[in-house]
């Protein structure tokens, strides 16, 4: 089930954009940029690594992985559809009152595929270090994978559970920063001192590697090196691209929160090569 | 009572695999032997709360029972949006533990007071708060609070609180414990100033008038049941905490009043709106805010006499 083959990922990660920029248009859903970046981390995961069985989504020896940055979930909600944990239709209900598609993902208990309700930023590796730590407790094998927004990494809550899994040596923990250069009113590294990244990361005890996010060979190589037998957690740092696949959008923060319209729809499918 | 969590905790673990208790790096060799248990389920988080709360959530999310322990304000004020999402969104069953609260740290001053604490978790839907009056209390209350999947927070004291069950107590959470009958009046107590109620009886009792004495562990849900009765046998209920009277127990109770057709008088005792800004033991605070026998029952006396 599992995919390997970067042709055929690309392909998909260009149907997945497609079907965003769509859902946004016609639902009026924004943080369609910080969607559109994090779209190949998604694809590599849910197509190239997870260990996950949709028929039985909540196995206990799945792996783990949390949009920590919540505000992408119009990208994780056609991601999770399109690797068959609920059918493409159900998302015609998007945005629609009574109904569990809206900007941010709801609890595990109400959508399959979900690990943790997100939104609030600097949750979801505290969470997920719990899992990971409870994993080892239940003598489990599972791992745990943590996406992370570059802005959210203003969040005191991510570096707390960065040391704490350093000191527990938690080696089945993967964060993987989605480092779009955005925050939502300006560039990430200038409001707060983001930079160095990595190092950062490595000051913390954590394996660092930089990847270009949008290069599914150097995602999946990244991605196949963790767990690291050093003992440490491994934090990728992938260079992306906020709104990436159409190129109006592309770098341009006003698409955090702008909504395309019915004819740049048009224009995004054309782009990425998508049939109209 | 945190001598008596420390202790409980290692049996309650010892028995149920699924428990797994975090530290907020507090309670130096207290829990050496919980560790002795299984150290795979003992965990010092460091002084970092909002990522203890998340972590706890995430392991109750993967099937474990975990304990959350640390210095009241900082494991309920320090990571409210850590329990509000993370466990209470989430109905994640952990279950937390706030030592020291009310006035017990009183001389470590207002950072270490925890006066609202009941308050702000009593907001959160699904979650369970608990104020056990003594040890036994809270002993039975370690076991209940794993009979179901519901989060929970216990606050407890710190030390030397007096033993008010003679024998363990057949502690239900959302049930009281009737620990005095009486008939004139109710004194409903939640928390760690039930020997201090139990004194204002007695002085109620030298001025002719019967109290029932009631422990009220279980903050929420309220024992609707108790309430109901209460309300056609006593003409006033008294509720005393160790905890603002903003939010806390005593505005419970005013809220059950609220959806009542008919009305029961209520006096409430709790702390003022003002932060403490001298120094001072927990007697001395107590009585600063009127947390005394003797001003229970006097204020008590004046009110049945209006």
């Amino acid at each position: 089930m599992l995919n390997k083959d970067t042709t055929q990922l690309t392909g998909l990660a260009a149907t997945l954009r497609a079907r965003i920029i769509e859902t946004s248009s016609k639902t009026g859903t924004p943080h369609l940029g910080s969607c559109l970046s994090c779209v190949d981390i998604l694809t590599s995961l849910y197509f190239s690594v997870l260990r996950v069985d949709t028929s039985n989504p909540r196995a206990p020896e799945r792996d783990r992985c949390i949009l920590s940055k919540g505000h992408g979930a119009l990208g994780l909600f056609h991601v999770l559809a399109e690797r068959g944990f609920y059918p493409l239709s159900d998302l015609d209900t998007y945005g629609e009152d009574g109904g569990v598609f809206a900007e941010h993902p709801p609890t595990p208990d109400h959508l399959a595929g979900i690990e943790a309700a997100t939104g609030s930023l600097g949750h979801g590796l505290p969470l997920g270090l719990g899992m990971a730590l409870a994993g080892r407790i239940q003598g489990q094998s599972y791992n745990v994978y943590a996406v992370l927004g570059d802005g959210e990494c203003n969040e005191g809550s991510v570096w707390e559970a960065a040391m704490l899994a350093a000191a527990q040596k938690v080696a089945n923990v993967c964060v993987i920063i989605d480092f779009n250069k955005w925050q939502a009113t300006g560039r990430s590294r200038e409001i707060m001192a983001l930079d160095p990244l990595a190092d950062k990361w490595r000051a913390f005890g954590w394996n660092a590697v930089e990847v270009d996010g949008h290069n599914f060979d150097e995602l999946l190589a990244a991605l196949a090196q963790f767990p690291n037998a050093n003992g440490q957690p491994t934090a990728i740092i992938a260079h992306t691209v906020k709104g990436k696949g159409a190129s109006f959008m592309e770098d341009d923060n006003n698409w955090h929160y702008r909504i395309p319209t019915a004819e740049e729809v048009i224009k995004s499918k054309i782009e990425l090569g998508v049939a109209l | 009572m945190r001598n008596a969590f420390a202790e409980e905790m290692t049996r309650v673990a010892a028995t149920d695999k699924r428990v797994v208790v975090l530290s907020g790096d507090i309670g130096n060799k207290l829990f050496d032997k919980l560790k002795g248990v299984d150290e795979k389920r003992f965990y010092n988080c460091g002084i970092a709360e909002a990522n203890m709360m998340g972590v706890a959530a995430g392991m109750a999310l993967s099937g474990l029972r975990p304990f959350v322990y640390t210095i009241t304000p900082f494991t309920t004020t320090r990571c409210f949006e850590q329990i509000r999402v993370d466990v209470c969104y989430h109905r994640a069953p952990v279950v937390i533990v706030g030592t020291g609260s009310g006035l017990s740290y009183s001389e470590l001053g207002p950072t270490h007071h925890s006066l609202e604490d009941m308050a702000i978790l009593r907001t959160l839907p699904g979650m369970r708060v608990l104020a056990p009056c003594d040890a036994s209390e809270l002993r039975q209350a370690l076991h209940e609070v794993l009979k179901d999947d519901s989060p929970t927070y216990i606050r407890i004291g710190k030390k030397g609180e007096a033993d008010i069950h003679p024998s363990p107590p057949d502690l239900k959470l959302g049930k009281v414990l009737v620990v005095r009958p009486g008939t004139d009046l109710a004194l409903l107590c939640a928390g760690n100033m039930m020997a201090d109620t139990l004194k204002a009886a007695d002085l109620l009792a030298a001025n002719g008038v019967s109290a029932e004495v009631v422990s009220f562990h279980t903050v929420k849900p309220l024992d609707a049941d108790y309430l109901q009765q209460a309300a056609s046998r006593f003409k006033l209920l008294v509720t005393v905490e160790e905890h603002s009277r903003i939010g806390g127990f005593g505005s419970a109770i005013a809220e059950w009043r609220m959806a009542q057709p008919r009305n029961v008088a209520q006096l409430g005792f709790g702390t003022d709106d003002v932060f403490m800004h001298e120094v001072g033991s927990q007697a001395y605070a107590r009585k600063k805010y009127g947390l005394t026998a003797d001003n229970i029952a006097a204020t008590t006396l004046a009110a049945l006499q209006t």
